[in-house]
């Protein structure tokens, strides 16, 4: 174990090991961010039409739940990243005129954020199904149209509800984005296994990848739960404090 | 896109069978083993020895807070060095990726399983056991004959549900090389230039394999709820 190799230059480069590293999180950072920002988006508007009262709407919802579920998360990288330029022309022509690492680097916000928002989406559900019938029927009373109780009176406390598991969500897909070295977009892990490669300390370089998705995962953690308590409404859910 | 040849799955066919078929087998050893040893991480967990308690929790904890991808190549790195030091011999074996994959998911599995088998631990009431106890049986005996096998079976469905992801989650292999299902298709894809094709394919069973499994997950499901 020598920790000294994470301050030695790179070869051919003016950067340490640990700047390499460090450039790997940033995509690693950048790829999770906008990839749950898309999630959350996408997987709260299929959760929603998920609850209402129109079967089709219902079925849709189901049916794009199930497809991101069911395919394993590598495969689903090489659907965007290889079939959909293939069968799509359009979309291989703006490919081509993408420079390889925004391509890469879109491609992984895509499919990971689809395949995260097929759980937030079951989250969301699941959380305004929690809330009591009366909620809903109390808003319609109101005289609020369907589009006015979900705003302002079902998915205020259902995402309140949701946080929890929507924290294990947010962990899982910060350890996801390391699968997008499949594609070779150079996140986090991508640089981990070239420092291997290179320099022979495998060892070193892995437990220092460990280290960073755990301190992160953490981090996540810890910024779920702080939202938690901020926004919690005071007597109606207990934190278990 | 007119032209897409799909008979190249048919002409090796034989090949990704023989890849489907390693990652079935990986599959079920994963489960089987991560099902035992999570069971035992589960028991260790709530065991009142701190020091066990304490070492197990750390354990579930640090292999769910690493991505298995990582996870994947640290085991790939370490099984070799590790069996080394067990059998005392000159250089690491040659086991290959293939080989340290089942060592890999039946350790990563267990932290996933015992968290499940903890809660169904936990789901057997306080008086059974207390009264278990009070028939006389020791710890293994009430374990064995009293608290797990309920646990067992109202967990059931979250222990096939967990075994569906695992079935998606083997395909991470491929990235060290090995030809299981995944593996398979990127070679012949690559040799034949035929990405599409193949991936549709593979990602079209792996859809009907786990949407089945799933149905029948849930149709289980609600027939234990109704015998409870």
């Amino acid at each position: 174990m020598n920790l000294g190799i994470f301050f030695q230059q790179m070869p051919d480069a003016d950067e340490t090991w640990a700047q390499m590293l460090l450039s790997g999180l940033n995509y690693t950072l950048t790829v999770a961010l906008f990839a749950w920002l898309l999630a959350f988006f996408a997987g709260s508007i299929v959760g929603v039409i998920r609850t209402t009262d129109r079967r089709w709407l219902v079925r849709l919802g189901n049916a794009y739940v199930e497809l991101f579920r069911n395919i394993p998360l590598l495969v689903q990288f090489f659907i965007w990243y290889f079939v959909l330029p293939g069968v799509l022309p359009s979309v291989k022509h703006w490919v081509v005129s993408l420079d390889p690492t925004e391509h890469q680097l879109v491609t992984a916000i895509l499919c990971l954020g689809f395949y995260t928002s097929a759980r937030i989406a079951e989250q969301v559900k699941s959380g305004i199904l929690a809330l009591p019938r009366g909620q809903r029927l109390a808003g319609y009373a109101l005289g609020l149209t369907q589009a006015q109780t979900y705003r302002y009176v079902l998915l205020p406390m259902a995402y309140r509800i949701i946080i929890p598991p929507l924290t294990s969500d947010t962990m899982s897909l910060i350890k996801n984005t390391s699968v997008a070295y499949s594609i070779g977009l150079v996140e986090l892990f991508f640089r981990t296994r070239e420092m291997g490669e290179i320099t022979f300390r495998y060892f070193e370089a892995f437990a220092a990848a460990t280290l960073i998705y755990i301190v992160i995962s953490m981090i996540a953690n810890r910024v779920m739960v702080l939202i938690e308590s901020r926004v919690a409404v005071p007597g109606y859910v207990s934190l278990g404090k | 896109m007119g032209d897409l040849d799909f008979e190249v799955i048919q002409r090796a066919g034989p090949y990704l069978w023989k890849g489907l078929q390693y990652t079935l087998q990986l599959t079920a050893v994963a489960a089987v083993g991560g099902i035992f040893f999570g069971t035992l991480l589960a028991l260790a967990r709530l065991s009142s020895a701190k020091l066990l308690a304490k070492t197990a929790a750390g354990y579930v904890n640090l292999m769910r807070a690493t991505p298995l991808l990582l996870v994947i190549f640290w085991f790939y790195f370490l099984v070799p060095v590790l069996l080394q030091m067990i059998t005392g011999a000159d250089a690491p074996p040659r086991i290959g990726a293939e080989r340290s994959a089942y060592f890999t998911f039946i350790m990563f599995e267990a932290a996933f399983f015992c968290e499940i088998m903890r809660a169904g631990i936990q789901s057997i009431p306080k008086g059974q056991v207390g009264a278990a106890y009070a028939l006389g049986l020791n710890y293994w005996q009430v374990m064995k004959l009293v608290v797990l096998p309920q646990a067992f079976r109202n967990m059931l469905p979250v222990l096939l549900t967990q075994t569906i992801i695992l079935f998606q989650d083997v395909s991470l292999v491929s990235l060290l090389n090995v030809t299981d299902f995944v593996g398979a298709s990127v070679k012949i894809a690559q040799r034949d230039s035929r990405i599409v094709e193949l991936y549709c394919f593979v990602a079209i069973v792996y859809f009907v394999c786990c949407l089945s499994l799933s149905w029948a997950v849930k149709r289980l499901q609600s027939r234990i709820a109704i015998i409870r």
